[in-house]
């Protein structure tokens, strides 16, 4: 019981976690129809950048800092590789977005030599908790309490604000948004500032579970929220944050099991059902195909 | 025209007998240790690898990021029937042995003898069926892939396939099928490219064609490629590349044609992996990851999206650089330029990625763009005539 119940609260939080970051893809991929495949690398950046950041400024200070720049990140590199690319066919900005990963893990390989850095650990969030007698960190009891509120708070920013409305209306037709006035680029990078924010939470909480970062530490959480995106139905948020926690608790089940080679596996195994028996996912509208 | 198309092929035929003298030739004449020869090999590997995802992405339009799955599938392949009986139980010895036992070369010992000219025969047949074997196994999951994955569009295509490559390199570091695939661990002491090294009685090396065999396979590989790129089957995939539905209109079966390139494609990616093993003189599952797939497809761009030229230089040229000019730049004096904090390792990488990054953005159509090499020298050609009149 026991047992289960720990793996039930870590695969929540994992979910959850996953959950912060797909919203990201969905959210993009709803706007640009584009795979943003250097999104878990932002994630991963993100967390390099706390582990520099806290290790001369204290906590309160390197957090929001954190976010700023991972924000700036985000921003920076929708600019700089996906804006020239607006007219270009969707295969050469999936190109520029494999090539942005590319550069950001290369990067980072730089920056750490090599080595894997560790999270700083913070407190409050790395506290020990009991609860039915399974003992875990505060971070699982935290991230799906502050992931419902974020997502709460991005619907409502999504259904009621100008802001929103205008993301709505770009999702839904580029071009005729363009002609009734709206002004697309900053509607997109609104959307990758929105995305980069939650994975820079996203990122305080994953690493707060498993300290230990590598380049490639973005590669597999980034591709997984992605499936949990597409899961979900992309486009949708509430389909990406319910894909996510389906996701999370189902790998944690596998991980505890001795099937553990096949966690990730069975992540794309899902993807590859999904898209063959229904594309659109779970909460995903009806796409028609315009020849 | 037709006068010109048969020179043009005998042109073609005398530069790739004259590469391959120059390769024996440089290999005899230079000294065996110098970088030249590791660009040489991996950069014919590459080559090959390059040029059958620009089969896929360029010819065809099906965007597919399998290509490290089906590489894997053929190193493991070319690996696990090519080690010697005497040394499997030492290669497999955390599963108790091997559960395989044939090895092509030692099978075709058995006919030809194993000392000499017979022994030569029997290496070269058991590695060339081995090869083919690795590219039919990775055809042959192609086939099963595609059944549903094709059906996708670009995109979704794209993460679907990535996704194969990351199921099958979980499958293959399974501990259950240890005694197959040796888990986790990594295969070795395979016949590999030195082991073609002629070599006289006292072990001594008389003549060096280890550079030559990546080179006579790979061109082999994408002279075939090339004739099916120059078929009415390659029309039919430029077709499908440019507009789905007009082609479908001109009758061209869309769901066999995208199934033919995606199980050729994936027969020289497996072909190509096996070559990679007899590179690395060694193959482990973890090698084969998303981040392989993404250095080819830059290649592939750095080349050219839809030449097969240019995807050769592009591949030549990245790995020259990535293995050999740029080294430089992960050891502290640079070009005598003293700066240990800027010139440490990765360094090369982030350069590299920065240039990638460039060709991505300003330089969309790559090195050769979707032209060949003899459309260059055609064209200087027609551009002369012109101006004669």
């Amino acid at each position: 019981m026991e047992f289960a119940i720990s793996i039930l609260l870590s695969g929540i939080s994992v979910g959850g976690q996953y959950a912060l970051i797909a919203i990201g893809y969905t959210l993009v991929y709803g706007i640009l129809r584009l795979i943003n495949f250097a999104h878990g690398d932002v994630f991963m950046a993100a967390g390099l950048m706390m582990v520099y950041l806290s290790a001369s400024l204290p906590l309160s200070v390197s957090v929001p800092l954190m976010v700023i720049l991972t924000v700036a990140l985000g921003f920076a590199i929708e600019r700089i590789a996906y804006k020239p690319l607006r007219s270009a066919p969707r295969m050469s900005v999936m190109i520029s977005a494999i090539g942005v990963s590319y550069l950001l893990q290369n990067l980072a390989t730089y920056v750490t030599g090599g080595l894997p850095q560790m999270y700083p650990s913070i407190p409050g969030l790395s506290a020990s908790v009991t609860i039915m007698g399974a003992t875990t960190k505060w971070v699982t009891v935290v991230t799906p309490v502050l992931v419902v509120i974020l997502v709460v708070a991005l619907t409502q920013l999504i259904d009621h604000t100008k802001v929103g409305m205008a993301m709505r209306a770009v999702s839904r037709d580029f071009e005729t948004a363009q002609l009734m006035g709206i002004k697309i680029n900053s509607v997109i990078s609104a959307t990758f500032i929105i995305g980069s924010f939650l994975a820079a939470v996203g990122s305080v909480l994953y690493f707060t579970n498993y300290r230990s970062i590598v380049p490639l530490s973005g590669a597999m959480p980034g591709l997984k929220a992605f499936v949990a995106a597409v899961f979900g139905g992309i486009g949708s948020i509430p389909g990406a944050v319910i894909g996510a926690f389906l996701i999370g608790i189902c790998e944690t089940i596998i991980k505890g099991s001795n099937w553990t080679v096949f966690s990730d596996a069975f992540t794309f195994a899902l993807l590859i059902v999904v898209l063959v028996t229904k594309p659109t996912g779970l909460f995903g509208e009806k796409a028609t195909d315009k020849v | 025209m037709k006068k010109t198309n048969k020179r043009g092929s005998f042109i073609a035929l005398i530069c790739v007998i004259l590469m391959l003298a120059l390769v024996v030739v440089l290999e005899n004449t230079v000294p065996f240790t110098s970088m030249l020869f590791t660009v040489l090999k991996k950069g014919a590997v590459y080559a090959l690898v390059v040029v059958s995802m620009n089969l896929l992405n360029g010819f065809t339009g099906l965007f597919s990021l399998g290509q490290a799955g089906f590489m894997l599938l053929g190193a493991y392949t070319y690996a696990i029937f090519t080690i010697p009986s005497d040394v499997r139980d030492s290669v497999f010895y955390l599963f108790g042995g091997s559960a395989l036992h044939i090895s092509f070369p030692e099978m075709f010992e058995s006919v030809f003898g194993s000392t000499g000219v017979g022994g030569a025969i029997s290496l070269i047949l058991g590695v060339l069926l081995a090869l083919i074997l690795a590219g039919l196994v990775a055809a042959f999951f192609a086939y099963l892939i595609g059944l549903p994955v094709l059906r996708l569009k670009s995109d979704y295509l794209a993460i679907a396939t990535l996704g194969f490559a990351e199921i099958i390199r979980a499958v293959f570091q399974w501990d259950k099928l240890g005694p197959v695939t040796n888990g986790a661990n990594m295969l070795k002491s395979f016949p590999s490219f030195t082991s073609f090294n002629l070599k006289d009685a006292g072990g001594h090396v008389v003549l060096r064609l280890s550079t030559l065999v990546p080179f006579v396979v790979a061109t082999l590989c994408i002279f075939l490629i090339v004739l099916l790129i120059n078929s009415s089957y390659g029309r039919a995939f430029k077709a499908i590349r440019e507009d789905e539905v007009a082609a479908e209109a001109m009758g061209i079966n869309l769901f066999k044609h995208k199934q033919l390139s995606f199980c050729i494609s994936s027969f020289f990616a497996g072909v190509g992996g096996a070559l990679l093993a007899m590179y690395s003189n060694q193959v482990q599952a973890k090698v084969f990851t998303a981040a392989m797939t993404y250095e080819l497809l830059l290649i592939v761009v750095i080349g050219g999206i839809g030449s097969v030229s240019g995807s050769c230089i592009a591949a030549f040229l990245y790995i020259a650089a990535s293995e050999w000019w740029l080294r430089g730049l992960d050891e502290n004096p640079f070009l005598g330029i003293d700066a240990p904090a800027v010139f440490r390792v990765g360094l090369r990488l982030v350069v590299f990625s920065v240039i990638i990054m460039i060709v991505v953005l300003f330089f969309r159509r790559g090195i050769m763009g979707d032209r060949e090499l003899p459309d260059l020298f055609r064209r200087h050609k027609k551009a002369a005539k012109e101006v004669a009149k």
